[in-house]
């Protein structure tokens, strides 16, 4: 028996802990996208396709890109099983996802359109193969381990004034606790670390890691730079700006809350890649909500807690994301999109510390098989960041 | 639940926590205001004086530089504060200045 917090997932073969027990239905290529989502859709909601938008035409970083996301996810804790779908003349080999889930200790196998001989046969194959996983999914039990055990994924979008004020400072104190008691935070999003970097790299435990947080942040901020453009197209973004944030440095110094107030930067790492060591680490993502949450869930996160002010369904195929608004007319007219509604505590009427309670309650319930908003209503968005154009 | 709120003793400004009207005097923290304009809810009020080219500071951070003068009780937004992060207008601008 563990001391402490603790939740209900399921073991893997590589020590880590998952919380839910996805079949994972994964197309090598765009062309392969439609069968992956029907094979997946028959059997929902244990199913999850991860349509994307590439696999093919890619050169360099940005096909590498693709194909270590999608290797990530074939090992990510909350997968049981495996089910690469290939077309059979792209560039991500099949093979080589169907290894790495294997080598992870899950089940796999591949089907291939061009092999089977069309999309009726590669379905139907897909379908068979999928059931019979799907049942050896059901037959797997729950087991209780930490809190120490969970990667969790701190992520803003739709952001008002409420974000920094209220719901960003609730949800940092769960990261604070969560770093306690031995977790793991992930924080992603550079542009919107920019004119807060300085806050977080005076808590890097070592120096090469305070380092590579500004070069990070300088490379994206150069790279909006060599546009000519103003950031301010994007960052705050129209809606940010109509809810009242008027800078980029004032969005992040808002949306850095949220990664904790005393919780130690322990390491810098690339999208996608293995977030290993408990604390907090920071991904390298752009701050598109999609693309960032399908990085960090990538790098082994196995939840996210996902603050709101405006609003905003984001989900994720294989992860569950928790909403949080500090709007209470948001957690009114966004009712079926929003998890928890921590408002009170601009009204006075509740504690940062109760609401962080509350939420850090959700985080293991959920953790353990509750299902979220997002879960509950489909929303399983899906994007690979993309770093150069399709050849 | 107050009209505004300071977050940080270094700051001047402080956020709107509802609207406020132009005359109406609030007092906010150890500061009595008289705001000068409407404010909608969520949007900052200069708690001070900030001069064209001083730093607006919230979160006991600078969020940009004010573009011009701002009076106590005024809005403060993207009308009167520029950000100094990721301004590739402003770098271009200078470009074309130097040709």
């Amino acid at each position: 028996m563990t001391a402490g917090p603790s939740f209900l997932g399921y073991a893997r073969a590589d020590g880590r802990a998952g919380v839910r027990n996805h079949v994972l239905v994964v197309p090598t290529v765009i062309c392969a996208a439609v069968v992956a989502e029907r094979i997946a859709a028959a059997i929902a909601p244990v199913g999850a396709a991860l349509p994307h938008l590439a696999g093919c035409g890619q050169l360099g970083p940005d096909m590498n890109m693709t194909h270590d996301t999608l290797a990530a996810y074939t090992r990510h804790p909350n997968v049981g099983a495996v089910i690469v779908v290939a077309l059979g003349c792209e560039q991500v080999v099949a093979q080589q996802l169907a290894d790495s889930a294997r080598q992870a200790g899950k089940p796999a196998q591949i089907v291939s359109i061009q092999g089977e001989g069309g999309t009726v046969r590669a379905t139907a194959h897909g379908i068979e193969i999928a059931r019979a996983m799907a049942a050896d999914a059901g037959r797997a039990e729950r087991v209780r381990f930490p809190a120490s055990s969970l990667v969790l994924s701190v992520k803003c979008g739709g952001s008002d004034y409420t974000s920094g004020l209220a719901s960003n400072p609730v949800v940092g104190r769960v990261a604070d606790r969560l770093v306690d008691l031995g977790g793991a935070v992930v924080l992603g999003e550079i542009a919107e670390i920019m004119g807060a970097e300085h806050l977080l790299a005076e808590r890097a435990t070592d120096p090469a890691a305070a380092t590579q947080l500004l070069r990070v942040v300088s490379r994206v901020e150069a790279e909006a730079m060599a546009l000519g453009l103003d950031i301010r197209g994007t960052q705050p973004a129209p809606g940010n700006i109509r809810g009242g944030l008027t800078t980029i440095e004032e969005k992040s110094l808002g949306a850095t809350h949220k990664a904790g107030e005393r919780t130690r930067l322990v390491d810098v790492v690339a999208y996608a890649a293995p977030i290993g060591k408990p604390g907090l680490t920071v991904m390298d993502t752009p701050g598109l909500d999609v693309e960032s949450v399908t990085g960090m869930v990538g790098g082994g996160a196995q939840v996210v807690i996902f603050t709101t002010g405006l609003g905003t369904p984001t989900g994720n195929p294989i992860a569950p994301v928790i909403k949080v608004t500090g709007n209470a007319r948001t957690a009114t007219t966004m009712a079926d999109n929003t998890d928890i509604d921590v408002s009170g505590v601009l009204a006075d009427a509740e504690s940062f510390e109760s609401a962080a309670e509350r939420v850090f309650g959700d985080l293991i319930e959920v953790s353990s098989g509750r299902p979220t908003a997002a879960e509950r209503l489909g929303h399983r968005e899906f994007a690979i960041h993309r770093r150069n154009p399709t050849f | 639940m107050n009209a505004a709120i300071v977050i940080s003793a270094a700051d001047n400004v402080a956020t709107a926590l509802e609207p406020l009207d132009s005359g109406q005097t609030v007092r906010i923290n150890e500061i009595t205001l008289t705001i000068a304009e409407a404010i909608p809810r969520g949007h900052k009020v200069a708690l001070r004086a900030i001069r064209a080219g001083e730093r607006v500071i919230k979160y006991g951070s600078p969020i940009g530089l004010a573009s011009s003068d701002i009076a106590p009780g005024a809005h403060v937004h993207v009308h009167n504060v520029a950000s100094t992060r990721g301004r590739g207008d402003l770098s271009s601008a200078a470009m074309s200045r130097e040709e």
